[in-house]
């Protein structure tokens, strides 16, 4: 379903990778590695369509597609390294707000569902100001039970998550794959993956 | 998983940016209340710097009147798109199926909503320092309502040209500034027209038709300028 040619990636001079080519059928997982700037980061912006490649060419169901291309947009979770929340928001309005955003489910009871899921019963109507760092990344990855997408792009999702949430996060993705749909994950932790599903590729 | 249709329609787009805008400004009232603030001080700093010469700020008042509005829309635009960029909303508004223009007129009319149409309805209460009647007020609330909007439009996309730069800040204002100045003469001319009994229709006119295209414009520059600051 996505599949790139020769992506080269620059910042300023330098060059950052190149020859970046590979393809991802429907349900299976790209883990990119590398060392710290090695653009994992710039590459996943470039799958998602923020970042134009120098170089290469990017394609999404057998047709090239362009920075912000629509179709990429409409099928397109990408959850950054930042994870996008208001500090004078509650975790519940936060979530309500990044999920309709994209268009996706916001009833009361699935909002509370969804926060449940990660754990984040009992923080639910706190300000996101007061939430550990683990708790604001938990909310961000609870739009992926309320949000469908074909194509979701994780930037480091681990970050501060506990043992228990690095499970939920694998389980989470395991069904995606399972679903039919594709994933690139940038991470420096070891993730439980279904290993049939899930290929590597790692940036020097 | 099958292929999904974008989500299409703007409307929704404009409704998500401006309900959370402005539910975001309630719950900081005292950043809504510095600005008001500011303008108060800084317009009724003149009748104290001056004298109470009543002809003299009659004469002074409408300018002064605007000039404070206009330094006041400066006061918030930096954080007009700053905190979105900085904390990540800024991306995932960029990558969701509403079009990114869309999305940041709602966000420029929750930013006047919150800043410029407060401030236009209190003009007229500070209009009695400089002894203007009942007509000069109606003209001057009226200018500010066509009026503010504008500077909201104008400054979204000076805002969002410096996202992510130093001094950003101060760049900004150099670089709106001089874009103001038409709404200013025409907005301090309805009310100086009013005072000399010609009527402030065309100045409003003017005002209305500048509205109409910064409308149309700006929103589509902002979501350039925010393409390439994301880039």
């Amino acid at each position: 379903m996505l599949q790139t040619q020769n992506l080269a990636a620059r910042r300023g001079e330098t060059l950052l990778f190149s020859e970046v080519s590979f393809s991802l059928a429907a349900g299976t997982a790209l883990v990119i590695g590398g060392p710290n700037g090695s653009g994992k980061t710039t590459l996943l912006r470039i799958l998602a369509g923020l970042t134009q490649p120098a170089e290469g060419m990017l394609s999404w169901r057998g047709e090239p597609v362009r920075p912000f291309d629509p179709r990429l947009r409409a099928e397109t979770l990408f959850i950054g390294h930042v994870p996008a929340l208001k500090d004078e928001l509650t975790a519940l309005e936060n979530l309500a707000s990044l999920a309709s955003l994209h268009g996706g489910e916001v009833g009361a009871e699935r909002l509370r569902e969804a926060l449940a899921a990660w754990s984040l019963s009992r923080q639910r109507s706190l300000p996101a100001r007061v939430l550990s760092q683990g708790q604001r990344r938990r909310i961000g990855l609870a739009r992926f039970s309320l949000v469908s997408r074909a194509l979701w792009l994780l930037d480091e999702p681990a970050t501060a998550l506990d043992d228990a949430g690095i499970a939920s996060l694998c389980a989470a993705v395991a069904a995606h794959l399972a679903n039919g749909g594709v994933a690139v994950i940038a991470t420096h932790q070891e993730l439980a993956l279904p290993s049939a599903a899930s290929r590597s590729l790692r940036l020097t | 998983m099958s292929a999904r249709e974008p989500v299409v329609g703007a409307w929704p787009g404009v409704g998500w940016a401006l309900g959370r805008d402005v539910r975001l400004a309630l719950r900081s009232k005292a950043e809504l209340g510095v600005q008001l603030l500011f303008y108060v001080i800084v317009v009724t700093l003149f009748p104290l710097g001056v004298g109470a010469e009543a002809q003299l700020l009659r004469a002074l008042g409408p300018g002064v009147l605007w000039v404070a509005a206009l330094l006041a829309s400066l006061l918030s635009l930096p954080r007009l798109f700053a905190a979105d960029f900085a904390d990540g909303t800024l991306e995932q508004m960029a990558l969701s199926p509403y079009p990114l223009a869309a999305l940041i007129s709602g966000k420029i009319l929750a930013h006047w909503l919150t800043t410029g149409a407060p401030l236009a309805v209190l003009a007229p209460l500070l209009a009695l320092q400089f002894g203007m009647d009942a007509g000069e007020s109606a003209a001057l609330l009226a200018g500010l309502l066509l009026g503010t909007p504008t500077l909201s439009l104008l400054g979204a996309v000076g805002a969002a040209l410096t996202l992510g730069l130093r001094a950003g800040g101060a760049l900004l204002a150099l670089l709106t500034l001089p874009l103001y100045v038409p709404i200013l003469v025409f907005g301090a001319g309805a009310v100086g027209a009013t005072h000399a009994g010609l009527g402030a229709g065309g100045e409003l006119s003017v005002l209305g038709a500048a509205l109409l295209a910064a409308a149309v414009g700006a929103p589509a520059a902002c979501a350039a300028a925010v393409r390439i600051a994301l880039d």
